[in-house]
């Protein structure tokens, strides 16, 4: 099973490689992964796809729990949730094909981005879905490069990731 | 006033009450090093050998329940303490380890005695630190100890540039830790504990399954309790001897691949397992399918992610061992008319078990060779079981576990998890600092004690009357026992060359002695314990004793190879 996450992370040097880390580590899967500064500087959101079932996703949600520097976990496997991607391509451009090109990239909302004597470079955005099928009709054309973020994801309506106020910790009172 | 970085770290350590560190000096620690000069508060006991630094410190931590530290030099430091962190944290010690690093400006660049010792140990802590501004360093030593020592403990490695040891700052040790993504949970669900009651309540073959998590929460006390209160038999893991005292009448020994034929057949026969700090670690399950095959499963444990790892629990709490345990005292306390009845409901259960320890106790064949579990059977008695006994790792380790019977917590300090031989003499030694006056004995290997035999330079030097008892069967026992099952005898890489142990133990100012056969036993294992100096005692022991009852790896607990 696919599954989207979400995390709230520290915005600090070393919390990637322990994420990271933690999937290749315990044999996890990632299949993307996209990371930035949120709203509040001092957080960065990040959103993972992985594929596994159930025990393993629970393993993967707990574990990235537990790391120190992760404030927050969200599955989207059990919220409604809205994901896009954006895929740059760069495709043989000839003068036979830019009509079929620009036709297409009209039909899918795209854009070209950069043009040159022999190719444009487009850029789509949407679900997989829609990505998929438009590489899957712009490769006959010639596909010279291609690159995908890899989805981010929010929750659908008033659903937010939040952090919960700093609060005090009840400290190690049974650990001596 | 402006203080150096050095000084903010030492003052950080009093300020943490930290009374003793296990240390290793280099160029890099040069800052630090010389800022603890004549610094009585803090004792420190230098050692020879990284690796045994922190096991050092990872002793002192088992034995005392307080953190542990260790502080070594950059690069090669820094690695030799690697197998020690992954150590403890495999069992979930609480420890800080400082490690010096080359100037941050030569972070990256292939300095002279540099290593990545964060990302090195990274999958082996349960957090680190490189500390880049020497404004954060007391921030972060306090976070440091508060994340080793609460939640489920574990080691946290501290990085410090020399640059950043030298560097001024104003100093204000935190009062508090304050880290918004780590909470752990120490109270039991209550809707969870009630309904783990009721099952309880209904169970007619309960078993208390438990781990070094009730060592940790020094929950000891609140489990023979509990276990008192409603007739439940206990059986312990490696990790979890001396949470119920060993000779308690409950007490059903050691589960697993050389576990008691009572605990693993109250297993398998079960229909109720209450698993509390324990993570079914492979060794203590054997086959999970067939793990407990006709039980609910409640699991207690601190940490979420070790509940339905290995094996689907039925009803999971997550808090601190010994706080579930006084909110589950608490209701049996409410209602005792309806636990009462618990002890008629579960009369037949512990007449079966009764009748599993009669028949089946653990044993050995006694001929005219020296038996290495009669060597344990005499130090268990000689010292009426009051000693900190620390193992190495093989069938020295199972023996100990088997025929000492730990009478209290923090008692047993062995290496579960990572199975480390060379644990425990430096081990012995981190303890026996923490409490000098105590007997400690090792119980070690003639495999094992060769790891870090350069500790006896340590003992010798700050008078740590650490008694090391070798277990010298001239093999790599445990190893050469699956030989012998699974391998037809073949021997090949395990029969060791030793050195004579008596003489390398005065070689070092220390005092060695021998004994070859039985009658020798009491008289030479009594001088040891009353002399006050740390001493090697070589014991020739039967070379091909095995460890028995044994569970074949894969095989399910029922299926023991015994005597
Ligand atoms: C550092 C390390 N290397 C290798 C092993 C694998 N190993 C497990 S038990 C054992 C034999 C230990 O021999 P010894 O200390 O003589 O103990 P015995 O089993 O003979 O009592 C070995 C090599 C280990 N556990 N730790
Ligand atoms: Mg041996």
């Amino acid at each position: 099973m696919r599954h989207t996450i979400s995390l709230l992370v520290e915005n600090e040097f070393g919390v990637l490689s322990r994420i990271s880390g933690l999937f290749s580590g315990r044999g996890f899967n990632i299949e993307s992964l996209c990371v930035a500064e949120s709203l509040d500087p001092t957080v960065s959101t990040m959103t993972i796809v992985t594929t596994g079932n159930d025990a393993i996703l629970e393993q993967i949600l707990k574990q990235l729990n537990k790391l120190i520097n992760v404030i927050k976990v969200v599955d989207f496997s059990e919220i409604d949730y809205v994901s896009r991607e954006m895929v740059l391509v760069k495709v043989n451009a000839e003068e036979k094909t830019r009509p079929e090109i620009l036709r297409m990239v009209e039909i899918f909302r795209g854009k070209i981005i950069d043009v040159s004597s022999r190719s444009y470079t487009i850029m789509i955005t949407g679900d997989e879905a829609k990505l998929k099928a438009f590489i899957s009709l712009i490769k006959p054309l010639g596909i010279k490069e291609l690159v995908r973020t890899g989805p981010i994801a929010m929750a659908r309506g008033e659903r937010m990731l939040k952090i919960k106020e700093k609060t005090d910790i009840k400290g190690g009172e049974s650990n001596g | 006033m402006k203080r150096t970085g050095a000084q903010i770290f030492v003052e950080s350590l009093k300020a943490e009450g930290i009374d003793t560190i296990f240390c290793y000096p280099g160029g890099a620690t040069l800052n630090i090093t010389d800022a603890l000069t004549d610094i009585s508060e803090i004792n420190q006991v230098v050692v020879r050998h990284e690796q045994a630094a922190v096991h050092a410190a990872d002793g002192y931590a088992r034995a005392s329940g307080k953190v542990g530290v260790a502080l070594v030099t950059s690069g090669p430091g820094a690695t030799n303490t690697v197998t020690g962190i992954a150590t403890a944290c495999m069992d979930s010690i609480p420890m800080v380890v400082f490690s010096c690093q080359v100037n941050t400006m030569l972070i990256g660049n292939d300095a002279f005695q540099e290593a990545d010792i964060v990302g090195i140990t990274r999958p082996c802590t349960k957090h680190s630190y490189l500390v880049r501004d020497v404004k954060d360093l007391a921030k972060i030593i306090k976070e440091a100890f508060h994340i080793a020592a609460s939640g489920r403990p574990g080691p946290v490695l501290v990085d410090i540039p020399k640059d950043v040891s030298s560097a001024l700052a104003d100093f204000k040790y935190p009062e508090k830790a304050l880290i918004r993504s780590y909470q752990p949970t120490y109270v039991g669900h209550p809707g969870q504990i009630k309904k783990a009651m009721r099952l309880i309540l209904h169970s007619r073959r309960p078993v208390l399954y438990t781990g070094g998590g009730v060592i940790l929460s020094n929950a000891s006390l609140e489990l023979t309790r509990f276990a008192e209160a409603l007739s439940i038999p206990v059986t312990n893991t490696l990790m979890g001897l001396g949470g119920i005292p060993g000779n308690h009448p409950l007490f059903l020994g050691m589960l697993g691949m050389h576990g008691t034929y009572s605990a693993n057949m109250a297993i398998t026969e079960s229909d109720l397992i209450i698993a509390m700090g324990a993570r079914f670690d492979d060794r203590a399950t054997g086959k999970t399918d067939e793990f407990a095959p006709h039980a609910k499963i409640i699991h207690v444990d601190i940490d979420p992610t070790s509940i339905s790892k290995n094996i689907k629990v039925d009803i999971p709490i997550v808090g601190d061992t010994r706080n579930v345990l006084i909110q589950m005292l608490k209701i049996v306390e409410n209602e005792k008319e309806t636990y009462r009845q618990q002890h008629r409901n579960v009369a037949e259960w512990i007449e079966k078990i009764t009748g599993w320890k009669k028949n089946y106790p653990l044993t050995y064949q006694k001929n005219s060779t020296l038996k290495p579990q009669y060597v344990i059977e005499r130090v268990y008695e000689l010292t009426k079981g009051k000693a900190i006994i620390t193992t190495e790792v093989g069938q020295n380790q199972m023996w100990t576990a088997q025929f000492f019977k730990f009478l209290k917590p923090r008692t047993c300090l062995t290496s579960g998890g990572l199975g480390t031989m060379g644990y425990g003499f430096p081990a012995a030694i981190g303890a026996q600092v923490a409490f000098p006056r105590s007997l400690v004995v090792d119980i070690a290997g003639d495999g094992s004690i060769q790891m870090n035999i350069q500790e006896l330079a340590t003992a010798v030097q700050y008078n740590l009357p650490v008694k090391v008892v070798i277990l010298n069967n001239g093999f790599l026992g445990m190893v050469r026992q699956w030989q012998e099952l699974f391998y037809e005898k073949r021997y090949t890489w395990t029969h060791l060359h030793s050195p004579d142990f008596v003489k390398v133990a005065e070689a070092y100012g220390a005092v060695g002695l021998r004994i070859e056969n039985e009658k020798d036993v009491d008289k030479v294992l009594k001088e040891a314990f009353k002399n006050k100096r740390p001493t090697f005692i070589d014991v020739h022991v039967n070379p091909e004793e095995c460890v028995y009852p044994m569970v074949p790896a894969g095989a399910s607990l029922k299926e023991m190879l015994l005597v």
